[in-house]
């Protein structure tokens, strides 16, 4: 609820705060401007950040933040590698990497007057998977497990097999050391946080219990001491097997069985990129929009970072509205709005009602506006009978009758640029009100704040204007020039 | 009017908040919907500003005339305890079972399974009837996964039914597929008139289409208000700032002249304006796309108040209104 409008006393609690806030509070607000503001360049040029990782909820601009990031870093000297999830389509396009290979090519049309280079891939998560399996058995049991119904299903992507071939698929990128800096964005998780959870569980899963139950009655059977936890055995297979069915339950056997030599590997595998992203090279970025749920979503993961251990280097906040003319608060732009569509009713009173929070008292006492028309009716005649005030005596001295009506439309005009910015200003005042919650609660927390774009980015033109976004950092009052 | 209905949609576009009002807007004249959560988040909770869901069917709102929206966010482990315990009596194995890490197992990485017990939890609200034969619910809502998911989610059914070929769980599986390809079942994607949600709608209506699911309407949200039309547009390209500074004056806001407060409004309002311009293009191209797709397509204002209960009951009349309930 933004303190700009009037009429919102029947709000909740969540802003209860603000909506007593008097309009000329705006000032104060913006001192609420988070105390630390995150230098994004310092981060990309020091040699010593080797991982990055763009983390936070759906749709808040992460996989191209990601992208952005790892251009700057690339234009800025370093050799990058950017690893993404699922981008979309133009995305993956402005990066010439459309094709879905799961190999790191070279990007092409990046600057490298600083020598860097930018390599981007897409992860396959099917590959990578299959990749695993064949480093580590040899080549029938390989097959045999390329080829199990149950395995063809795990890898095609249920859940978890995502999140954790992304980090392995980091892990990989890693150790071949080839690059500088290594740019990760995470998967668009149904949690933010499954990345994190999904190669323990997985790892747990596959050199847990439940795996040594299903292969234990070939290896065990009939040994003697055994027999109770036999007898336990076949009882918990029997359930399974009435419940997933006999033949589903020998596929999941099989392929156990056959995976029984590679599973040591994944828990060390899991535990060795968990401990990666807890290094002191990593860096982990939580991307957010100012809106509500995403920035909920970013909170919940900076506590839960915290408490991973894992190394976080700040907020990067996409889509944040500014105004060059933030002077003009939303009531005013719309009084002064209403004051250009009915003109019948400008009179010294009403002027003076809207002029009164106007630092720049100018008067408009020579606005009569004598029996204007409606001002959706613009035929010639009744507009000319309009006489439209105007305060500066040399504009209606020269040709009065053409003018008219051209002064009758820019009044329309002015009004919707008025309502247009009390639109822009109320939208701003949301944002950082969601923003200053955020601060509030992670005061800790360095934040960079991304002007919004207009549109979408098609090419490295765009992400290399959002890498300068990104480190520009001051996007709420922009100068006039730099919004023009 | 389909008795399960879906939402789905990019991440962003605010498809938790539509399903929530479709709900409610479906719960009209003493009619009892049900709406469901799947991905564990909690957002239906936080929308409707109550504490944490349990996996339990509860009463979350009265709808205008007397409709009741209850509310459930499905836990798989549950859902599978619940499940087991229904058709099986096996209360005290799926103790068991948890012990192992068999529960842990089935419901997060087991191909499927997890996906099989949410939209079978979905689908058995749909059919379940009370001791007088009526439907508990007459109709059931679900907050699904995202777009890019949603047809292997509604599908994995079938992918499971091939995989396990006879016992239970190829059973179940059928039939919710069955319920899930009938007219029974209605796919709704909710999109932003932006290229990247647009695109994502376009690729996801394509799938569900060849995966035979059934696709309902498009709901674009948060769709700003035209303060612009194509004719200001033009005019602000060529009007003399001159003549907007002394309008700015004329309606109060200081001076016209060089370095006036008037005058300096001029420069920003008409960069905000050219921002407009270029937004107001792409929106009419990406109505156009959407346009193409042959479906019913409905339009939710973005409210700029943000989003809170009152603004969910403005957009469940809206539904309303505009015929989807």
């Amino acid at each position: 609820m933004s303190p700009a409008t009037t009429h919102d006393l029947s709000h909740t609690h969540d802003d209860a705060s603000t909506v007593t806030a008097h309009p000329q509070d705006h000032a104060a607000r913006h001192r609420l401007t988070p105390a630390r503001v995150l230098d994004l360049d310092p981060l990309l040029d020091d040699p010593k950040t080797r991982i990055v990782v763009c983390c936070g909820s759906g749709g808040v601009g992460k996989t191209t933040t990601a992208a952005a990031l790892g251009l700057r870093a690339a234009e800025r000297g370093r050799k990058v590698v950017v690893l993404t999830i699922d981008p979309a389509r133009r995305l993956a396009q402005s990066m010439g990497i459309d094709s879905l290979d799961n190999v790191p090519r070279r990007v092409k049309g990046v600057d490298d007057a600083a020598n860097g280079e930018l390599h981007a891939m897409m992860l396959d998560m099917k590959r990578t998977f299959d990749e695993i399996v064949e480093a580590h058995a040899d080549q029938e049991r390989a097959s045999a497990i390329l080829n199990n119904p149950f395995y063809q299903s795990l890898s095609a992507g249920f859940a978890g097999t995502q999140e954790y071939m992304a980090m392995e698929k980091l892990g990989q990128l890693r150790s071949r050391d080839e690059w500088d800096l290594i740019v990760v964005d995470t998967p668009p998780s149904r949690s933010a946080l499954d990345f994190l959870d999904a190669p323990k569980r997985l790892g747990s899963f596959l050199d847990g219990r439940l795996i040594r139950l299903l292969t234990a009655p070939a290896k065990l059977g009939g040994r003697a001491g055994m027999k109770f936890l036999n007898v336990g055995m076949s009882m918990m297979t029997g359930t399974l097997g009435k419940l997933l069915g006999g033949q589903l339950l020998k596929d999941v056997q099989t392929f156990v069985a056959a995976m029984d030599t590679t599973f040591g590997g994944f828990r060390t595998r899991a535990d060795a990129t968990y401990k990666l992203l807890q290094a002191p090279g990593t860096a982990f970025l939580v991307v957010a929009a100012p809106e509500r749920d995403a920035l909920r979503e970013a909170a919940y993961f900076v506590e839960r970072l915290a408490a991973e251990d894992m190394p976080l280097a700040g907020l990067v906040l996409n889509r944040v509205h500014g105004s060059g003319a933030a002077q003009l608060s939303a009531e005013r732009a719309l009084a002064a709005a209403e004051n250009l569509e009915e003109p019948r009713i400008v009179d010294q009173g009403d002027g003076k009602a809207v002029l009164r929070n106007s630092p720049d008292t100018y008067a408009s006492s020579e606005a009569p506006a004598p029996e204007p028309p409606a001002p959706d009716e613009g035929s010639p005649a009744t507009a000319e009978s309009a006489a439209p005030e105007s305060t500066d005596s040399t504009a209606t001295d020269q040709d009065a009758d053409q003018q008219e009506p051209q002064e009758r439309t820019v009044e329309q005009l002015t009004a919707g640029l008025l309502r247009l910015h009390a639109e822009r200003m109320r939208l701003l005042s949301r944002e950082q009100r969601t923003r200053d919650r955020f601060t509030a609660r992670h005061p800790e927390v360095a934040v960079a704040e991304v002007a919004a774009l207009p549109g979408d980015v098609h090419d490295l033109a765009g992400l290399r204007d959002i890498g300068n976004r990104l480190a520009a950092n001051r996007p709420e009052l922009p100068d006039t020039e730099a919004t023009a | 009017m389909s008795r399960l209905q879906v939402v789905s949609g990019k991440g962003g576009t605010g498809k938790t908040t539509v399903a929530a009002a479709l709900a409610l807007a479906l719960a009209t004249e003493g009619k009892r919907t049900l709406l469901v959560e799947v991905e564990g988040r909690q957002g239906i909770a936080q929308l409707f500003e109550t504490e944490a869901l349990p996996y339990e069917e509860r009463k979350i709102a009265v709808a205008p005339g007397g409709g009741e929206v209850y509310a459930l966010a499905i836990d798989p482990e549950l859902a599978l305890l619940d499940y087991l315990q229904m058709f099986y009596k096996l209360g005290g194995a799926g103790r068991a079972l948890k012990k192992l890490g068999a529960i842990d197992f089935a419901t997060t990485i087991a191909p499927g399974l997890r996906d099989v017990l949410l939209t079978g939890k979905a689908c058995e609200a749909v059919r379940r009837k009370d001791k007088s034969g009526r439907f508990v619910y007459d109709y059931v809502v679900m907050d699904a996964p995202p777009t890019g998911r949603i047809t292997r989610f509604l599908n994995v059914n079938d992918e499971v039914a091939g995989l396990a070929k006879i016992g239970p769980i190829h059973n179940q599986a059928q039939a919710v597929m069955r319920v899930l390809k009938s007219a029974e079942t209605s796919v709704h994607l909710v999109t932003l008139l932006e290229e990247m949600p647009v695109q994502e709608t376009v690729d996801g209506i394509g799938e569900l289409r060849s995966a035979r699911l059934p696709v309902g309407r498009i709901i674009v949200n948060m769709v700003r208000p035209e303060v612009l039309d194509a004719a200001d547009l033009e005019l602000v390209g060529t009007v003399p700032r001159t003549a907007v500074a002394r309008t700015l004056s004329a309606a109060g806001l200081g001076g016209a002249r060089r370095g006036g407060n008037a005058e300096r409004l001029v420069d920003p309002l008409v960069a905000q304006a050219g921002e407009y311009a270029e937004r107001y293009t792409l929106e009419h191209e990406q109505r156009a796309v959407l346009g193409e797709l042959d479906l019913p397509l409905h339009e939710l204002p973005l409210l700029a108040e943000g989003m809170d209960l009152a603004g969910l009951y403005e957009l469940a009349t809206e539904l309303r209104e505009q015929g989807m309930s």
